[in-house]
């Protein structure tokens, strides 16, 4: 029966032991523990998010980058073209100018040697009659010097003229 | 190499310091009981009240007794406080002393009249050292926290750190649900206090702590006074109205009548049932290894005596075992009646 009677020193001391250590562990122990540990999960959590946070980041950096570098070569592209088709029309259209002059000056050229022509033959032309005109002078001059002959050649008129 | 040997070396001492533990604690009260032989007829039960009962002095070891002070107060004689050691006369007889007697011991007035024992018996004392212990071992487990703040826990701090979280998130959590970190400090004091109080008792000629109806008693109070404390409408209303608005109130009161005794008897039934568990348990397995024990002094035999030794060796595992599973119960069962006062209507 002893042995399920609580004594009531026992009981006093247990009372007063359990109370002032309940005290001393709620105070100094278990609220620094628990926040402690509360604070280190929440780190750890903060810092999982984050970590997180910073893979998605770096997949869209990446992804921009890789934007930019395709916006980069198209760009690229695009200007090689551009440039090489700029060319070209300098290309052809210097082309064309210079034909178009060449075609000009031989034109003019051929004009001129033309008309350069066409004055040379005329002056020939007139030349040549000139000195015709002077032979035949002297030649009538010689051939008419005396009488005869010039009775001779009006004979000849007379008859060709009779003939016909 | 040297590192290699140096570790061999300290695993072995490891080894053979707790092969020593083992063997002492199998061993101890094998000792005091055969003093209890030398002085007549061996008695197992007055050997094994001997051990699990409380008392004024503390034996170590056969002749080896601590004599602790006696704190009594009566109304006749007011406060007094002596040794204990002043009941014994030279040849260990127990004696009268300046008007006290001590039968078996009960102190008393030697005019028979009831006497107040605040003595510090052997019982206090250890509730001293488990205090002590406690402290001493979670100062150091929060210095740990303060010192390793943001890093990862070391040495004791990481020892304790997941029995910790193991009863805020497996007992207290669950069990109270959002409001758990108010009753969290008083679960875990409980939680260690009575599995340190379950150890000690178990180490050689400890006292029987945790396996006395007082400290029990004064356990299932604590619990049954912050039950009271905490309950909400809700909780008294499952008490004085558990039948809620399933029928008028002249329908109700007549079952009333049967159900509020019923009721008010169940808010101390629970508190009850704490105290005796664990006071029973602790008890039990006292009396079963120091019943194992006895054998061999009532078969007085060598080959009894092995197999006791063994069979007790066993059941100290066992009892390590249940000193962790009754603070576990102990602190699951108050967290529960807790979260019953809690409880918000659904």
């Amino acid at each position: 029966m002893e042995l399920v009677t609580p004594g009531i020193g026992l009981l006093f001391w247990q009372t007063l032991v359990f109370l002032i250590v309940f005290l001393i562990l709620a105070g100094f122990v278990w609220k620094p523990i628990a926040s402690a540990l509360k604070a280190r999960e929440s780190q750890i959590e903060d810092s999982l998010r984050a970590a997180e946070l910073a893979k998605e980041e770096m997949e869209q950096v990446k992804a921009d980058n890789e934007y930019l570098l395709q916006e980069a070569r198209a760009e690229r592209d695009k200007m090689l073209k551009d440039a090489t088709e700029v060319a070209n029309k300098i290309k052809e259209d210097a082309k064309n100018e210079t034909a178009a002059i060449a075609d000009k000056m031989i034109a003019d050229a051929k004009s001129s040697i033309e008309s350069e022509k066409k004055a040379a033959l005329a002056e020939v032309k007139n030349l040549v009659a000139e000195l015709s005109l002077e032979v035949a002078e002297k030649l009538l001059r010689e051939k008419l010097s005396d009488d005869k002959s010039q009775k001779d050649l009006i004979d000849k008129f007379l008859k060709e003229v009779k003939v016909n | 190499m040297e590192f290699n040997q140096r570790n061999t070396l300290s695993k072995f001492l490891k080894f053979s310091s707790l092969f020593t533990l083992v063997l002492l604690l199998a061993v101890a009260p094998v000792k005091a009981a055969g003093g209890g032989g030398e002085e007549g007829d061996f008695d197992p039960s007055a050997m094994i009240n001997h051990h699990i009962m409380d008392a004024h002095s503390w034996e170590i070891m056969h002749g080896v007794v601590v004599h602790l002070p006696v704190i009594v107060y009566s109304e006749e004689k007011g406060l007094d406080v002596f040794s204990s050691a002043n009941f014994y006369d030279e040849d260990h007889n127990v004696v009268p002393y300046n008007g006290y007697v001590m039968d078996h011991e009960h102190i008393s007035l030697a005019s028979g009249e009831h006497v107040l024992d605040f003595s510090i018996t052997k019982n206090v004392l250890f509730l001293f050292i488990n205090a002590l212990v406690m402290i001493m071992i979670f100062m150091a487990v929060a210095r740990g926290y303060k010192k390793n703040a943001g890093k990862a826990p070391k040495g004791i701090q990481s020892f304790f750190e997941p029995i910790i979280i193991y009863v805020r998130d497996e007992i207290v959590k669950p069990n109270i649900g959002p409001k758990y970190e108010k009753y969290l400090p008083y679960l875990l004091t409980l939680f260690f206090f009575i599995w340190f109080g379950n150890l000690l008792g178990l180490l050689p000629a400890a006292a029987n702590l945790t396996g006395n109806i007082a400290v029990t008693l004064v356990l299932a109070i604590f619990s049954l006074l912050i039950t009271l404390v905490s309950g909400n409408k809700n909780y008294w209303g499952h008490i004085f109205d558990p039948l809620g608005n399933s029928m008028p109130w002249i329908a109700k009161f007549p079952l009333y009548i049967i159900l509020w005794p019923i009721e008010i008897i169940g808010i101390f039934t629970k508190p009850f049932s704490l105290m005796v568990r664990l006071f029973a348990n602790i008890t039990a397995g006292h009396i079963i290894i120091l019943s194992i024990l006895s054998l061999t002094f009532i078969a007085q035999s060598i080959a009894v005596g092995i197999g006791a030794t063994i069979f007790a060796t066993v059941m100290n595992m066992l009892e390590l075992f249940v000193a962790l599973l009754q603070a576990y119960v102990f602190t699951l069962l108050t967290a529960m009646y807790f979260g019953q006062a809690v409880e918000e209507h659904h």
